[in-house]
């Protein structure tokens, strides 16, 4: 019964889309973990900020002023909680480390519900991106080609300065080794600090993204972070390849699955993620080192 | 007897405080915190202005404990325990989730105090799992569902293509509509159940739900789901060759404006919408707005007509746990919603199923009632309360 071009191409492009949303939030986590050793589980709080951030500054200035100025915001709250308190984690272990950043989940989703309340907002699809595109002969919606296309310029932009830019080969250093990069005059720290907070600001910018697709609702923070862990285990901790590559196999399972075996839909990606331990247990794509 | 059976398994202290004779004390179980609490707050508010409207003509003062239940099975089992034991509640009120109401159902049965349900929908309550001590005066899944499949079919809708999230909610409330739908002749061209808050992107289903070839679109979504879905379902621009129906929940005047233009034209049925057109509704509405400077959703009324059904119950003569609970059963009154009774075969409310569009007006979105259809009882499906007593 869906035999048509226009159907399979219409969930390539679902299947796109929801691995782009994810692609920018897993890139910022796994970068962070790669570099700092260092699990942030509240990264999907960061997440949710960001979407509430965009909902409050949209209702006042519109959408654009909400999608620039929401990865800074998200960044600014970044640089409080590594001041504060990752900073001095760093060193703790994984395992503290877990906890401490589980426990912030829960104390970011509480701040949002005081600041926000507990009704879900949401934010109008900008003017701009309304309505459909016809592109390969069907109709589909502007704001998801732009989420596409968003993804794919975020990940073109990555791949160039980590794999181009002395900055980008000062990061690579410090993941492989960073007691080694120090020793070259790597001020590998101050690296840190800043990858950090460029991985907040695309949570940030994720949110901002998503709050016109979804509702902004104070658990949304909790909900993305199963679906970003599976990517960036999935594709390896640590690398941009795995991180698209990760992405890409959870949108194309989640959007596939859901049409082919809908039954099956919630269990095929723990499936795979399960397989994918099994089989390779850093991921497909793992740093060295 | 009741205090005895605690006492011997050590649960209960002995020193309960006496009582005045005309004081009823009320537990009110609701979600404070968590998902929920947006519910929660709007059953309180509606219960509040029940008391205060009818508690006075009932002869008798209250006294309101409110507990957080959390939305947790485990927590609300303590926090009822803690009402029916300690504080020795005459009467208990609330229950925002199924989920929870399942964790309570046995501990209240067993310990035979009234349970007035004023959310949660699960058929079970009052169906296979119904307890004499458990009145619903919300609704039940299959009850706002049923009657809506009859009327889209008499307006000419022949196939429709279903969704729901994949719980029991989802399901009951689909079974409920599908039965309606397809004894008036109808055909379900296709089904699909989403995974539960896990699903962020609609999009692979509603392209199916398109290529299907159904002439309509049933759903039942509620919350951050509900807003999800309706502005998906809109940006895909299925809405002008695929009209959107659903339960209610859908486009609730709680969050329809988080909603937008998305949700224009979308047509529900529900219970209660606050344009219903009515003297009584009409009053509470003012009176709600008045207190609150908020619109009453359809659970403000739940808290509402709860308030008021305890208030008719001790008018009736009810004073104690065993009265209460047998009062409660007989309770019939005429409420915002219309005229309300309770079904004597499984306790569950009997009430007028509104079909409303939502519609948009000068300030915001607003529900144009479209149709009344009549109250129906559920099935008994395999409930069997004793006869009330007299």
């Amino acid at each position: 019964m869906n035999a048509d071009v226009g159907f399979w191409i219409l969930q390539s492009l679902n299947a796109l889309q929801l691995s782009m949303l994810l692609f920018l939030l897993s890139i910022g986590l796994t970068v962070i973990f790669g570099l700092m050793h260092f699990v942030n589980l509240a990264h999907g709080s960061l997440y949710a900020v960001g979407a509430y951030v965009a909902a409050a500054i949209a209702t006042g200035w519109g959408y654009w002023a909400g999608f620039f100025l929401a990865p800074v915001a998200v960044a600014a709250t970044g640089i409080v909680l590594y001041l504060g308190l990752i900073r001095k984690m760093r060193r703790s272990g994984p395992m503290a480390q877990v906890l401490v950043t589980f426990g912030l989940i829960f104390v970011l989703l509480d701040l949002t519900r005081i600041l926000w309340g507990d009704l879900p907002l949401a934010i109008e699809t900008p003017a701009l991106l309304q309505g459909r595109i016809n592109i390969l002969g069907i109709d589909y919606p502007a704001y998801r080609l732009f989420v596409i296309v968003l993804g794919l310029a975020i990940f073109a932009a990555l791949a160039f300065i980590l794999g181009r830019t002395q900055v980008g080969a000062m990061i690579r250093a410090g993941v492989d080794n960073d007691a080694m990069a120090a020793c070259l005059g790597i001020n590998v720290e101050r690296l840190f600090f800043t990858v950090f907070c460029i991985g907040c600001a695309l949570a940030g910018l994720a949110g901002a993204v998503a709050a016109p697709l979804l509702s902004v609702a104070p658990d949304m923070g909790l909900q993305i972070l199963i679906p970003t862990l599976i990517v960036i285990v999935i594709g390896g901790l640590g690398s941009l390849k795995g991180a698209i590559a990760g992405s890409l196999i959870y949108g194309i399972v989640q959007t596939f699955g859901a049409v082919i075996a809908p039954q099956m839909a919630s269990v095929l990606i723990y499936a795979l993620l399960a397989a994918v331990l099994v089989i390779r247990p850093m991921g497909l794509f793992p740093t060295k080192g | 007897m009741n205090r005895f059976a605690l006492a011997a398994v050590g649960l209960a202290t002995t020193f309960a405080q006496p009582v005045s004779a005309d004081d009823v004390k009320v537990g009110l179980l609701l979600p404070f915190s968590g998902v929920y609490a947006s519910l929660g707050n709007d059953i309180e508010a509606g219960f509040r202005l029940g008391l205060e409207e009818f508690g006075a003509d009932s002869g008798a003062t209250f006294e309101v404990i409110s507990e957080d239940t959390e939305v947790k099975p485990p927590v609300a089992l303590a926090k009822a325990k803690k009402l029916i034991l300690q504080d020795q509640v005459d009467v208990m009120a609330g229950i925002v989730s199924s989920g929870v109401l399942g964790a309570l159902r046995d501990v209240v049965h067993a310990a035979e105090v009234p349970l007035i349900v004023a959310n949660a929908g699960n058929d079970d309550a009052t169906g296979k799992a119904c307890s004499p001590w458990i009145t619903r005066l919300s609704f039940s899944n299959q009850q706002v569902n049923r009657p809506m499949g009859s009327w889209l079919h008499e307006q000419g809708v022949q196939k429709v293509f279903t969704l729901a999230p994949d719980y029991a909610a989802g399901h009951q409330m689909i079974d409920g509509f599908v039965q309606g739908f397809t004894d008036a002749g109808g055909e379900i061209v296709g089904q699909e159940y989403t995974p539960f808050r896990k699903t962020q992107d609609f999009g692979p289903y509603l392209a199916k739900a398109k290529a299907s070839g159904a002439d309509a679109v049933y759903v039942f979504y509620a919350g951050g789901e509900a807003i999800s879905f309706v502005k998906q379902y809109d940006s895909f621009g299925l809405k002008a060759d695929l009209p959107l129906y659903g339960a209610g929940f859908l486009t609730s005047p709680l969050y329809v404006n988080a909603e937008g233009p998305a949700a224009v034209g979308i047509v529900a049925a529900l219970h209660y919408v606050p344009t219903i057109d009515s003297d009584v509704n009409r009053a509470f509405v003012s009176a709600f707005e008045e207190k609150t400077g908020r619109i009453p959703s359809e659970y403000a009324v739940h808290g509402y007509d709860t308030a008021r059904a305890v208030a008719e119950a001790v008018k009736a003569g009810a004073m104690d746990r065993a009265s209460l609970g047998n009062a409660l059963r007989q309770v019939s009154f005429e409420g915002p919603r219309g005229q309300l009774s309770i079904d004597p075969a499984t306790n569950n409310l009997i009430q007028p199923i509104y079909v409303y569009e939502t519609v948009a007006a000068d300030d915001g979105l607003t529900q144009k009632v479209l149709a009344q259809l009549p109250a129906s009882a559920d099935p008994a499906n395999g409930c069997m309360l004793s006869a009330v007593v007299n």
